[in-house]
């Protein structure tokens, strides 16, 4: 029998792997980006787990608003990371120091 | 059930996105499973349709020296899986001590539709924020568009202001020509 702990912990696992590959792939804005993807789909599992285990569709509404604005996000960033490929020709993160104080 | 472990093979090369597809594509049937029917076609739609394309568009468009990317990768390698474990087994050994074992789904009508149920609520108790998400939408479309544009040198395209203002002197020249 799967129980709301299963899913539960699915989430914290998938949450987790998310937060080591932004560790592990700090020079790739590509792969960060991702990273937060698959963050969110992690937050998104906890969340509908949760609304079908106590039967409230809040959860799920909430979940259809984090898809939106996660896709927005992306796009954006993926449209920001263009521009600065096209004038710096790199999106390695540390090439990106100009604001350094 | 935890096939979507699979992509812990996400940190390897740039056919991470393709794994990123994957695990996608396992917790959309994850969510049916759970009978959240609409919104696990919507993650596939939308993550796998729309969001993992313009990912792979984008990798594919600037090709990057993988080789440079991947130097300093062993440095974090330690400290990463240092936190993600130390992450993954604090939640864990919570989520297992606290009992949600009691927490039992009610049975569904038979004749029972997510997406009904779903869109009712939407369109009436959280009219407000779906129409901010879309404004936000709209708000990303138009964004995304304008930071890529760019002018292109021969395009050719009018200028109706300077067409308008165009005075007789800048196109009618008088010319005195010697009689032959």
């Amino acid at each position: 029998m799967i129980t709301l702990t299963h899913f539960l912990v699915l989430g914290a696992i998938l949450f987790s792997l998310s937060i080591a590959g932004i560790f592990l792939n700090r020079k790739n804005i590509i792969l960060l980006l991702m990273a937060i993807e698959l963050m969110l789909l992690a937050v998104n599992m906890n969340f509908v787990a949760f609304s079908y285990y106590l039967d409230d569709l809040a959860g799920q509404v909430f979940v259809f608003f984090i898809l939106t604005v996660a896709a927005a996000e992306a796009a954006i960033g993926l449209a920001i990371l263009v521009v600065l490929y096209r004038n710096r020709s790199t999106i390695n993160v540390q090439d990106i120091d100009n604001l350094k104080g | 059930m935890f096939s979507a472990l699979a992509m812990i093979t996400v940190r390897n090369p740039v056919h991470a996105a393709l794994f990123l597809v994957l695990a996608f594509f396992t917790s959309g049937a994850l969510w049916l499973l759970l009978e959240a029917e609409f919104l696990g076609i919507v993650l596939v739609l939308v993550y796998v349709g729309a969001v993992m394309v313009l990912f792979l568009f984008v990798v594919m468009m600037l090709d990057i020296n993988i080789a440079k990317m991947r130097a300093g990768y062993a440095k974090y390698l330690p400290v990463g899986l240092l936190v993600g474990a130390a992450m993954a087994a604090e939640m864990i050994i919570i989520l297992t001590k606290s009992n949600f074992e009691h927490v039992q789904a009610n049975a569904k009508p038979a004749d029972y539709s997510n997406t009904q149920e779903l869109g009712k609520l939407l369109f009436t108790e959280y009219v407000y924020p779906f129409e901010i998400a879309g404004v936000i939408l709209l708000v990303a479309i138009i964004a995304a568009i304008t930071l890529t544009m760019r002018k292109r040198a021969v395009s050719k395209q009018q200028k109706p202001h300077e067409q308008i203002s165009v005075q007789r002197k800048d196109r009618v020249r008088l010319a005195n020509l010697d009689r032959e």
